[in-house]
């Protein structure tokens, strides 16, 4: 077995963290812990890419592969990635040093703890996007709660507690199921390894059950419409860092379930229950655009507009279309591009203005150019702007749900419409118009981390926009493979 | 060479928008404009090699997008369509830029503002020269975004940022449509590129789509929903109300982008796409009164505006509605035409209209000026011949093309031909007298302006006047001289395949008397105008007051942008906060999250009373639950 990497991506966060957790905490601003937290964070984000770099494109075999027992006929410690998984991978830890630089400002207290939070919840989201076998994945989906719980529940906002329990209760309620689910795979394949259960597949007669229960789960984590309701109230009270992992990488966890697991394990009841999804979705893509045209809170709407974009991942994956597929997988990487970047404007005039309500703000442009050309340019990859990575995601989609079901792709596409009224009049009212609030004469413009972060991510967004063939090529062997295998499946009934 | 017509704007654009501030303001318009101007000299050296050598080329630059069967290229391909819209774009460019040193000297930023200028050119450009749909819609959606960001330029304005968003919104429910209509080229073909779909046009002449339960011709769908497309960016009627309130923007910009290229975008795309509008004539027909009721509908309310640039607006809108419906009865290259005549002399009216806002210090309303054609004549010489053209007078630019137009639309021979060849005429005339209104209220008659006096105005420096005379020689030569290479007989030389023709189209004359009645009215109407807007200003007074509720009709256009607030804005606001506050805020959370924890504690309350403490309840709550169990087992 060559070299562990996947497991040293897992573990090196953890590792940092009990480092951090043996070092004194200082009030205030603890730079030691924080450049502890950021060179572990850097070397990851470093080895993700020598994965990257190392990783074959042209199949759709697992790569990396370890297989270790763990509990003897039961559970194997089973890791390895594929082109669907790799990006994921890549995202966290490029997403979670921005994270820990960005709490500068943000973070007062307990500087030291939220970090040890932050790296060990990047742990637990690689372990997801790299488990192979389902009692880990199960283990690691779930685990990556309590960070998160932890973040809104000590560091967010007024009403956090509310928030918190909330988000534990949805999140919770779901997950059971997926359980209970799990369990009864392995009695009745007596296996639980996901490679293996590609192969010999599922009996027809316990796979909708089966779906239904990973959907309860993976729904609320999307979130679909009607379980969003807790990611508004968790946006709104998590401080910005929490935020931006929430939107960036932990709703992409569900995404990522849908393809592996849902599609991947019971294809005959994906295909039962494609119209269940296909409509929330539509649902969600719709009412969510509205609601956010009347926020006050812009990370409110912000928050909202996410369930919106995730309502068109789900439509995406469930076309089965090549471009469907590829096309959520993208947005997916996008949005967490970009919802990580929009929650990051936010935060920089909160941290100044501690105030979310839009009302509070307008005319910023005469007195903070250069954070309102970047929240500009986060704004129209938010509408899906051709020459943004937003655009290709979702033009993708909307291509492939064309291809299975005009109505859906029809009504899906007013989204868009509705995505860019919310966004610009967003935009609109608080950069743009005359400057009333005298408190804002005050206002600085970006300063250095902050320009450097913003900067890191609107990199990709635009690169991908012109030119998203590497992504594309990471993931479509894999896609097609796996879109053949679900038809063979499919046919062979 | 090529490549470099495309690209020049977009590094002018990223020296002036990034460099701005460290190369000054004079640096910055100079490198945009030279850079603009060689593009456009690259530009006509392109098209001359089209003319004389028959040049094609079809240069991918690199791939964009490829997924599964979908392959995407950057790239530029050079026909004579896209030839002849890389000449009006870059040209009328150029001259904007140059005009905008001018015009924009007292502004504070005006690197961003040659920036966004430059950048637009870029988009056009990428929009023109594209050979697939998806990097059209790359152009297409970025002429888009240069567009909100001009019509918003000056951000202090309320009413600029209101319209900028209009006019982003509006014209993304065009781009729904066209969007649809990529979507359902590439399901049909699985394509995206002109020339592969082009050549499986036939194959799929006869299918049929059931689309919302309707059964439908898959041709006539792609074709209605581009058009939908076309319809917002062209600003063609019920997607026509962006383009009015787009004037908040600088003049320059009104010129470039809302005039002479930008909305011109609609057109090309019907043009562009002939080889599968040939196949639909009910979309042509649709296409047809579509065009030609815009364009009677724009006339008609540029009769009654005040706003100089509102009257030149609609008037666009109108010329914009004769392109279409040139597309609309088949003869595609007379919309080119007229598309390229237009170009020059809506160019030089915003132009001049903006010398004229220019020397009354930022003043717009026409009731406010008068009498100054003394202390600006370059100005009103220009906007004369500007007037001329547009309507027809005989032998300038726009007697050639709108002319055709009417002529065309008449030999189609038609229902919709006939109707629509009437309604040109009509609006020709409405055409003549609201232009000679706009030129007789603003230069003749007295001086009505209170708050500068006569002395004040002054005419406008050469950097604005020289574009302005060079727009001005176009609008008078480019009908007579491009006449016989746009629309003369051996007009398939030129276009070669660029324009598909599924029968040639007529070669015959109308009647000598249907020739002569177009510029025999557009004459007439010159001592009418005259007649009613400097001798006798009470007779249209007197006309207004009599038709009150017809004069109210036209001033509120039509009342469009009311029915739009009640019908979309204000319901879906509604709908949003119904959506939040009792959706997702009673129901789902009432008896989701909210709800069941109430319920559970609710029910632990009770629970808690029965932990009380005393032996006795404990006991006589065991005794009952004892004796049921008993009951229980006996009965059974």
């Amino acid at each position: 077995m060559n070299f562990p990497i996947l497991s040293s991506l897992i573990l090196l966060p953890i590792v940092g963290a009990l480092f951090l957790f043996f070092t004194k905490d200082k009030e205030g601003n603890n730079l030691t812990a924080k450049y502890v937290a950021l060179f572990t964070t850097v070397v990851n984000f470093l080895i993700s890419i020598y994965l990257w770099i190392s990783f074959d494109q042209s199949t759709s075999i697992f790569q990396f592969v370890e297989d270790r027992v763990w509990i003897e006929g039961f559970i194997n410690y089973k890791v390895g990635v594929d082109g669907i998984s790799i990006l994921f991978i890549i995202l966290t830890t490029f997403i979670t040093p921005i994270c820990i630089i960005s709490v500068n400002n943000s973070v007062k207290n307990r500087l030291r703890d939220f970090l040890i939070a932050i790296l060990i919840m990047e742990s637990f989201m690689i372990g997801v996007f790299c488990a192979l076998d389902l009692v880990v994945f199960y283990l690691f989906f779930e685990a990556g709660l309590i960070p998160m719980f932890l973040i809104i529940g000590i560091w967010g906002g007024a009403r956090r507690v509310y928030s918190a329990f909330k988000f534990f209760l949805y999140t919770l309620l779901g997950s059971v199921l997926m359980l209970v689910a799990i369990i009864s795979i392995y009695w009745i394949t007596g296996t639980t390894d996901v490679v293996q259960l590609y192969e010999i597949g599922i009996d027809v007669k316990y796979q909708n059950l089966l779906w239904l229960a990973f959907f309860s789960s993976f729904a609320v984590k999307t979130p679909m419409w009607p379980v969003h309701t807790w990611l508004p109230d968790a946006h709104v009270e998590a401080p910005t860092a929490g935020s931006v992992l929430l939107a960036a990488i932990l709703l992409k966890m569900a995404g990522y379930g849908f393809i592996r697991f849902s599609l991947g394990l019971f294809p005959i009841a994906s295909e039962v229950f494609t119209p269940l999804i296909y409509t929330l979705s539509v649902i969600a893509i719709i009412f969510t655009s509205l609601i956010a045209l009347m926020q006050e809170d812009m990370k409110k709407l912000i928050a909202y507009s996410s369930v919106a974009h995730m309502g068109f991942v789900t439509l995406g994956i469930f076309t089965l279309q090549q471009q469907g597929i590829e096309g959520s997988i993208i947005q997916m990487i996008s949005h967490g591009l970009v919802s990580a970047a929009l929650f990051l404007t936010v935060g920089v005039v909160y941290d100044r203005m501690h105030s979310r309500l839009i009302s509070t703000y307008g005319g910023l442009v005469s007195v903070i150019p250069k954070y309102s050309i970047l929240f500009m340019l986060f704004a129209l990859a938010s509408l899906g702007l051709p020459g943004t990575s937003g655009f290709i995601g979702e033009f993708l989609i909307l291509m492939g749900a064309f291809k299975d079901n005009f109505l859906v792709a029809v009504i899906a596409s007013i989204g868009v419409i509705l995505g860019a009224a919310y966004i610009l009049w967003l935009y609109k009212r608080v950069v743009f118009g005359k400057l009333i609030n005298e408190d804002l004469k005050k206002i600085v413009d970006l300063n250095r981390s902050e320009y450097f972060i913003l900067s890191c991510l609107a990199a990709p967004i635009l690169f991908f926009g012109f030119y998203p063939d590497p992504l594309i090529k990471t993931i479509e062997v894999s896609v097609t493979d796996f879109i053949n295998m679900h038809n063979t499946n499919i046919a062979s009934k | 060479m090529e490549l470099s017509i495309i690209f020049l704007p977009l590094i002018a654009s990223i020296i002036s928008g990034f460099f701005g501030r460290y190369i000054g303001d004079r640096n910055s318009e100079i490198v945009t404009s030279a850079l603009v101007s060689i593009s456009a000299l690259l530009s006509i050296h392109v098209l001359y090699q089209v003319i004389v050598n028959q040049y094609e080329e079809n240069i991918v630059i690199a791939t964009w997008i490829s997924s599964g069967s979908l392959e995407v290229n950057w790239s530029m391909l050079i026909d004579p369509l896209s030839a002849v819209m890389l000449v009006v774009v870059t040209s009328v460019s150029a001259l904007v830029h140059i005009y905008s040193i001018g015009y924009m000297s007292h502004d504070p930023h005006k690197p961003r503002f040659m920036a966004y200028l430059s950048l637009f050119t870029f988009a056009m450009l990428m929009l023109v020269t594209s050979d697939n749909f998806i990097q059209l819609f790359f152009g297409w959606e970025g002429v888009g975004l240069c567009s909100y960001f001009l019509i918003g330029f000056w951000f202090k304005k309320e009413s600029a940022n209101a319209a900028a968003i209009k006019a982003f919104v509006v014209n993304r429910v065009g781009d729904f449509g066209f969007a649809l209509g990529i979507f359902l080229i590439f399901y049909l073909f699985g394509t995206v590129n002109y020339s592969e779909v082009f050549q499986q046009i036939p194959t799929v002449v006869d299918k049929n789509l059931s689309f919302l339960g309707f059964e439908v011709k898959a041709i006539d769908l792609i074709c209605l929903l581009l058009f939908i497309g076309a319809m917002g960016k062209s600003a063609q009627i019920l997607l026509h109300t962006w383009l009015p309130d787009a004037m908040e923007g600088p003049t320059p910009v009104s010129a470039l982008i809302h005039a002479a290229t930008m909305v011109t975008a609609g057109v090309f795309l019907v043009v562009r796409c002939s080889p599968i509008y040939e196949y639909s004539p009910l979309t042509l027909n649709l296409i047809t009164i579509v065009g030609m009721t815009t364009a009677f509908f724009a006339a008609t309310v540029a009769l009654v505006q005040t706003d100089i640039k509102k009257i030149i607006a609609y008037s666009t809108c109108s010329q914009l509605g004769y392109m279409f419906f040139a597309a609309g009865v088949g003869a595609y290259n007379v919309a080119m035409f007229h598309l390229f005549t237009h170009a020059f002399f809506k160019a030089l009216l915003f132009l001049g209209s903006g010398s004229v806002i220019h020397a009354f210090k930022d003043e717009q309303n026409i009731n406010n000026m008068g009498g100054v054609w003394k202390k600006l004549p370059y100005t009103y010489a220009l906007m004369i011949i500007g007037t001329l053209a547009l309507t027809g007078f005989p032998f300038l630019s726009g007697f050639y093309s709108k002319d055709a137009i009417i002529e065309f639309a008449y030999l189609k021979g038609n229902t919709t031909g006939y109707y629509a060849a009437g309604i040109g005429i009509i609006t020709a005339f409405l055409t003549s007298i609201y232009s000679w209104r706009l030129i007789f209220k603003t230069f003749h008659g007295e001086y009505n302006n209170k708050e500068i006096k006569i002395e004040e105005t002054h005419e406008s420096p050469l950097v604005m006047l020289v574009p302005l005379f060079i727009l001005s020689i176009g609008a008078v030569f480019a009908g007579f001289l491009f006449k016989g290479l746009f629309i003369g007989h051996g007009e398939n030389l030129f276009w070669a395949e660029s324009i598909k023709f599924l029968e040639p189209l007529s070669t015959e004359h109308p009647p000598l008397w249907f020739l002569l009645l177009t510029p025999c009215l557009v004459l007439v109407s010159i001592p009418i105008a005259y007649y009613l807007f400097v001798k006798n200003k009470e007779l249209p007074n007197s006309i207004v007051s009599m038709n009150k509720p017809l004069y109210n009709f036209l001033v509120n256009k039509w009342y469009f942008d009311e029915l739009y607030d009640v019908l979309f804005i204000k319901s879906s606001k509604k709908l949003g906060l119904f959506l939040w506050k009792f959706c997702d805020g009673t129901i789902i959370d009432g008896f989701g999250p909210d709800g069941i924890s109430s319920f559970i504690k609710k029910c632990s309350i009770k629970a808690t009373k029965f932990q009380s403490g005393f032996i006795y309840q404990y006991a006589f709550v065991m005794l009952l639950g004892f004796s049921a169990l008993l009951t229980f087992l006996i009965i059974k």
